[in-house]
C-alpha cells in the first residue's frame, strides 16, 4: 500500500475543524506533498461531531484511507469516537486544559497542549485554539511554522492584522510548547521536501466555479443547497472583477428560468443544485431542451430521497438526470470524476451549452464537492471560447428553429433586429405554436439530432487506467474514481473504465472493452447500479460483480481491493 | 381607437374567442409599440402560459412562451443579461397569481425594471373555465360548483407590499388608456404591473364588459400615485362604481440592474474577458 499519514481532526461543529483541515492541507501541499482531505459532518453519533482527515503522501493519492496517524482531538468525543483507528503507538494531540479527563491508553501517544490556556492569554476567542493544535502539530510532525504563518497572514491580514498577529502568536506558543515539553518527538512526516511543482488545492466545488469563470461564466443563479453552496460562495466575491453576475434566487424554480432568460438575451448562464432543488428545476430542464436554450447545470449529489441523508454522498440521480422532465429532448451529461475532470468538463460544458443549445449537466456528488485534493494547477491555454451559430446582426429571412442536417439551427439573439420567437409550445421554424404532424417530426428530429452531432464532434473515447489486457476490469463513474485509481495501483492485472460522459454515451468503445474483458466488476455509490442497467441498455452486457455502496460514505480504496481478491 | 391595427401582426391571427379582452390588450399593446418605437432591435416580451400566453405568437416583437407561472423569473434574466431591453411579461391571473406567486413577490422585491401586463379575466380561460386565485369568493365553476370559497387575492395588494414600484390598473376595452398607460409603465425605472381587467366571455359571467365599464372610475387629478398608505387603501377599493383604474402607486427607487456595479459600463453580454485574471486566480489555490 502506498505510504500515506493521516491527521484527523475532529471536535463539535462551530469549532472551526474545516478552516483549521483546509490550513493544514494547504501547508502539506506547500510542503510539497500529495493531499486528499476528505470532511464528514455533522453528526456520527450525536452532538454535531465534525471531522476531517487529511490525507498525506509522497506519491500521488487520489481518496482518503481508513486508518489515522496523528488524531487532533478538540474534545473527548473526537478520542472516544476514533482511537480505535490509530495504529499502535499512534499519536493523540489534545488539550489538556480543557477536558474533564483523560484516560490515557499505553497504545497511543499522548500529547495534551494546554491549548485554551494559551489562546486566553491572547484573546478571548476560543477558536484558536484551533492554530494552537495547528502549531503543536507542526512541531510534532516537523513541519515548517513559517508556511502557517504565511497561510494565517493570507487568510486574515486584509480583514484584520491584529487578528492575524494573535492567531501566529498562538500558533507560535503551540509549537514551543511541543518542542519544549515533548524534545525527542520530532518526526519528519510534514519536513518540507523538494516542490512538485507548485500544486493548488482544490475541492471539485472550487474547480467548477474556476471552469465556469474560465468558460466564460455570465450569469450564475444558485439557491443554496448542500453539496454545492460553496460553488455560490466561491463565485459570488468574484462577478465584479470577472464580469458575471450571482444571483440568489427565491427558488430553483426561478434558479434556473432566470438562467434561461438570461441565457436566451446572450449571457452563458449556469445553476447549480443537489438533486432536492434539481427536482424543482426539471420543468425548466425540458424548458431549455424544448426552447433550445443552452444552460450548464451542475448537480451535486446526496444520500438518499427527500432531505435524506444532507451531507452525505451518493451516485443516486444518474437515472433521475437522465430521464427527468416529461417527454424527450436532447441533454449532455457529463460525469467528471476529481477537481480536474470538474474544471476542464465544467469549461467545456459552456461551449457544448452553446454549440448544442440545450442543457449540459454536469453530474457530481458531495464526496468530491467537498473533498480537496492537490493537483497541478488548471490550464487555461488552448481553450477557446465557442458560441457555436450564433446570429447577432440583423438577417433576412431569418428563421429560430430553420432545419439544419446536424439539427443545430442559428440562434439569434433578442435585440439584433431579429424577429423569432423561442416556444415551450412545440413549435414551427419561426418559432409559432404548432401541432401539424408533419411540423412536430421535422422539430423533434431535428432538436434529437443535436445529440449525435454532440458524439460524433465533441465526445472523447472514456479512459481506460491500468495495462490493456487485465484478468479483471473495473467500470464505474464519476467521483469513485479516485478509490479506484488508488486501488488498482495495488493490484495485478486489474484495469479501470472510467465513464464521464453519460449522454451521449460512449457505446461502441465500452463495448468493445467489456466484450473483451476477462471478468468485470461495476462499481457505484447507489443501491439499484444505476450504471450496471445503463451499460446492460446500451451495449446488452449484462454485468454480474457488482460492487454497490448507499450508506452515504464514499469507497476507501480498500474494501475495492477486497472485492477484487474474493473474484480472483 | 379602433381595434383594426395590424402593423405588428405576425402571419399568425389571433385565436382568442370573439369578444376575448386579449383583443384590446393586444391593440393596446400594438398601438404603444408604434408610438413607443419598440421593436425587436430593442424589445422582447416574456409570456407564460394561458390564453394571454398566445400573445407572442400574434405580435412580431422577439418572444419568449416559457412555462405556466415562470415568465416573471425569465423576464428577470433577460433584464439582467441585457439591460438596455424593453422587457415585457404578458401573464394571466392563474399564472401570475397562483402558479407564480412566489415570482411576483420576488421581482416586485428585486425591482427588475421590468414591465409586467396581468390579464385578469378571474378565470382560468385555456382549461375552460376552472376558479382562479382572483375570481370572487362565492364564484361558481367547474372547480367550484358550490361557490368558491376562498377570498380573491388582490393581486396590486401583493405587489405592494412587496415592493413594486409602479402599479396601476386599467380595463381592457379602454385601448387608448391602457395603451398609454403601458409606455409610462415601461418608460418607469423598475418593477411596473398592470392588472389588466379582462372579460373571460366564455367562462365569467361576472367579470363582464357590462360590469366593468358600469364599475370602473378613473383616479381624480388630486390623487397622490407617491403616497403609500394611499395607495394601500386605493388598491383594496372593489365594488360597485368602486373600481378605481389609472396609476395607483409610483415610486423612484434604484433598479435591480441599476446596483450591480459590473452593468454601470456596459450590458452584461458585451462584458470583456480577462484570460490573465483567470490564470491569477488559479494559482491562488496553491
Amino acid at each position: 500500500m502506498k505510504n500515506v499519514f493521516v491527521i484527523k481532526i475532529g471536535g463539535k461543529a462551530g469549532f472551526g475543524i474545516m478552516t483549521s483541515s483546509f490550513l493544514i492541507s494547504k501547508v502539506a501541499t506547500r510542503s510539497g506533498y500529495y493531499v486528499f482531505a476528505y470532511p464528514e459532518y455533522p453528526s456520527l453519533i450525536r452532538g454535531g461531531h465534525n471531522v476531517v482527515s487529511i490525507n498525506i503522501s509522497k506519491e500521488k493519492i487520489h481518496c482518503q484511507y481508513p486508518h489515522t496517524n496523528l488524531l487532533i482531538a478538540l474534545n473527548q468525543e473526537t478520542i472516544d469516537l476514533h482511537k480505535k483507528e490509530l495504529p499502535r503507538g499512534g499519536m493523540i494531540l489534545f488539550d489538556n486544559s480543557s477536558y474533564e479527563k483523560i484516560t490515557p491508553n499505553k497504545n497511543y501517544k499522548y500529547f495534551g497542549v494546554p491549548a485554551s490556556t494559551i489562546v486566553k492569554e491572547a484573546s478571548d476567542d476560543l477558536i484558536m485554539r484551533n492554530n494552537v493544535m495547528l502549531g503543536a502539530a507542526l512541531a510534532l510532525l516537523g513541519g515548517d511554522l513559517g508556511i502557517l504563518k504565511k497561510l494565517i497572514n493570507e487568510q486574515f491580514i486584509k480583514k484584520n492584522p491584529k487578528i492575524a498577529e494573535k492567531n501566529n502568536q498562538v500558533a507560535q506558543a503551540g509549537y514551543d510548547y511541543i518542542l519544549q515539553n515533548y524534545p525527542r518527538s520530532n518526526g519528519q512526516e510534514l519536513a518540507v521536501r523538494e516542490k512538485i511543482s507548485g500544486q493548488i488545492l482544490t475541492t471539485a466545488n472550487e474547480a467548477i466555479s474556476l471552469g465556469a469563470i474560465a468558460g466564460g461564466l455570465q450569469f450564475a443563479a444558485i439557491y443554496p443547497m448542500t453539496p454545492t453552496s460553496t460553488i455560490l460562495s466561491v463565485l459570488a466575491p468574484l462577478q465584479e472583477k470577472y464580469g458575471f453576475v450571482y444571483k440568489q434566487p427565491e427558488d430553483e424554480i426561478a434558479a434556473i428560468n432566470m438562467a434561461i432568460g438570461a441565457s436566451f438575451a446572450g449571457a452563458r448562464s449556469m445553476v447549480a443544485t443537489s438533486g432536492g432543488g434539481f427536482c424543482l428545476m426539471s420543468e425548466g430542464y425540458g424548458l431549455a431542451g424544448q426552447t433550445e436554450t443552452p444552460i450548464v447545470i451542475i448537480e451535486g449529489m446526496r444520500g438518499s430521497p427527500a432531505t435524506g441523508l444532507p451531507t452525505w454522498t451518493e451516485q443516486g440521480d444518474l437515472r433521475f438526470i437522465l430521464h427527468a422532465h416529461q417527454g424527450e429532448f436532447p441533454r449532455i451529461i457529463l460525469a467528471p470524476g476529481d477537481s480536474e475532470e470538474a474544471f476542464y468538463m465544467t469549461r467545456l460544458a459552456f461551449n457544448l451549452a452553446d454549440r448544442y443549445q440545450t442543457p449540459v449537466v454536469v453530474l457530481v456528488d458531495k464526496y468530491i464537492c467537498e473533498s480537496y485534493i492537490s493537483t497541478a494547477p488548471f490550464s487555461t491555454s488552448g481553450f477557446r471560447i465557442d458560441k457555436g451559430k450564433l446570429i447577432t446582426k440583423l438577417q433576412n429571412n431569418y428563421s429560430r428553429y430553420a432545419l439544419q442536417k446536424d439539427g443545430i439551427s442559428p440562434r439569434a439573439l433578442p435585440g439584433s433586429g431579429n424577429y423569432f420567437t423561442a416556444n415551450s409550445d412545440e413549435h414551427d421554424a419561426m418559432g409559432l405554436s404548432a401541432e401539424d404532424s408533419d411540423i412536430r417530426l421535422d422539430q423533434m428530429d431535428k432538436r434529437m439530432k443535436k445529440l449525435e452531432t454532440c458524439a460524433k464532434l465533441d465526445m472523447p473515447k472514456p479512459s481506460l487506467y491500468g495495462s490493456k489486457n487485465a484478468d479483471i476490469t473495473l467500470v464505474s463513474w464519476g467521483s469513485n474514481k479516485g478509490p479506484i485509481l488508488d486501488a488498482i495501483a495495488e493490484l495485478k492485472s486489474v484495469n479501470y473504465l472510467h465513464l464521464n460522459w453519460i449522454n451521449p454515451f460512449p457505446t461502441k468503445t465500452v463495448e468493445s472493452i467489456l466484450r473483451k474483458a476477462k471478468k468485470i466488476l461495476n462499481i457505484e455509490c447507489n443501491y439499484s447500479g444505476q450504471m450496471k442497467g445503463l451499460i446492460r441498455e446500451k451495449t446488452g452486457i449484462n454485468i454480474k460483480h457488482n460492487l454497490l455502496k448507499y450508506d452515504g460514505r464514499p469507497f476507501y480504496a480498500e474494501e475495492i481491493i477486497n472485492k477484487v481478491k474474493k473474484m480472483r | 381607437m379602433a381595434i383594426t391595427n395590424t402593423k405588428l401582426n405576425s402571419k399568425m391571427d389571433p385565436n382568442w374567442c370573439s369578444g376575448c379582452g386579449n383583443f384590446g390588450i393586444w391593440a393596446a399593446f400594438k398601438h404603444a409599440a408604434q408610438e413607443a418605437d419598440w421593436n425587436n432591435s430593442n424589445s422582447v416580451i416574456v409570456a407564460g402560459i394561458g390564453c394571454h400566453g398566445h400573445m407572442v405568437n400574434f405580435t412580431e416583437i422577439t418572444g419568449f412562451q416559457g412555462l405556466h407561472g415562470r415568465p416573471i423569473p425569465v423576464a428577470s434574466g433577460i433584464k439582467i443579461a441585457n439591460h438596455k431591453l424593453n422587457v415585457f411579461v404578458s401573464t394571466g391571473d392563474g399564472d401570475c397569481m397562483s402558479e407564480g406567486g412566489n415570482h411576483l413577490i420576488h421581482a416586485a422585491n428585486r425591482n427588475n425594471d421590468i414591465t409586467v401586463l396581468l390579464h385578469d379575466n378571474a378565470i382560468y380561460g385555456l382549461t375552460t373555465g376552472q376558479s382562479s386565485p382572483l375570481s370572487g369568493k362565492g364564484f361558481k365553476s367547474k372547480s367550484t360548483p358550490l361557490g368558491k370559497i376562498e377570498d380573491s387575492i388582490n393581486p396590486l395588494q401583493v405587489a405592494l407590499a412587496s415592493g413594486a414600484t409602479f402599479i396601476a390598473r386599467e380595463y381592457s376595452g379602454n385601448v387608448k388608456e391602457l395603451s398609454q398607460l403601458i409606455i409610462k409603465a415601461s418608460e418607469h425605472k423598475g418593477f411596473a404591473i398592470i392588472d389588466i381587467l379582462q372579460p373571460c366571455v366564455a367562462f365569467n359571467k361576472t367579470n363582464t364588459h357590462t360590469f366593468y365599464r358600469r364599475n370602473i372610475y378613473n383616479l381624480p387629478e388630486s390623487y397622490e400615485a407617491s403616497d403609500k398608505n394611499a395607495a394601500f387603501a386605493k388598491v383594496l377599493e372593489w365594488g360597485i362604481k368602486k373600481i378605481p383604474v389609472g396609476i395607483i402607486y409610483q415610486e423612484n427607487k434604484l433598479t435591480y440592474e441599476q446596483q450591480l456595479p459590473q452593468l454601470n459600463q456596459d450590458i452584461l453580454i458585451n462584458l470583456p474577458r480577462n484570460q490573465k485574471e483567470i490564470n491569477s486566480l488559479i494559482t491562488k489555490y496553491s
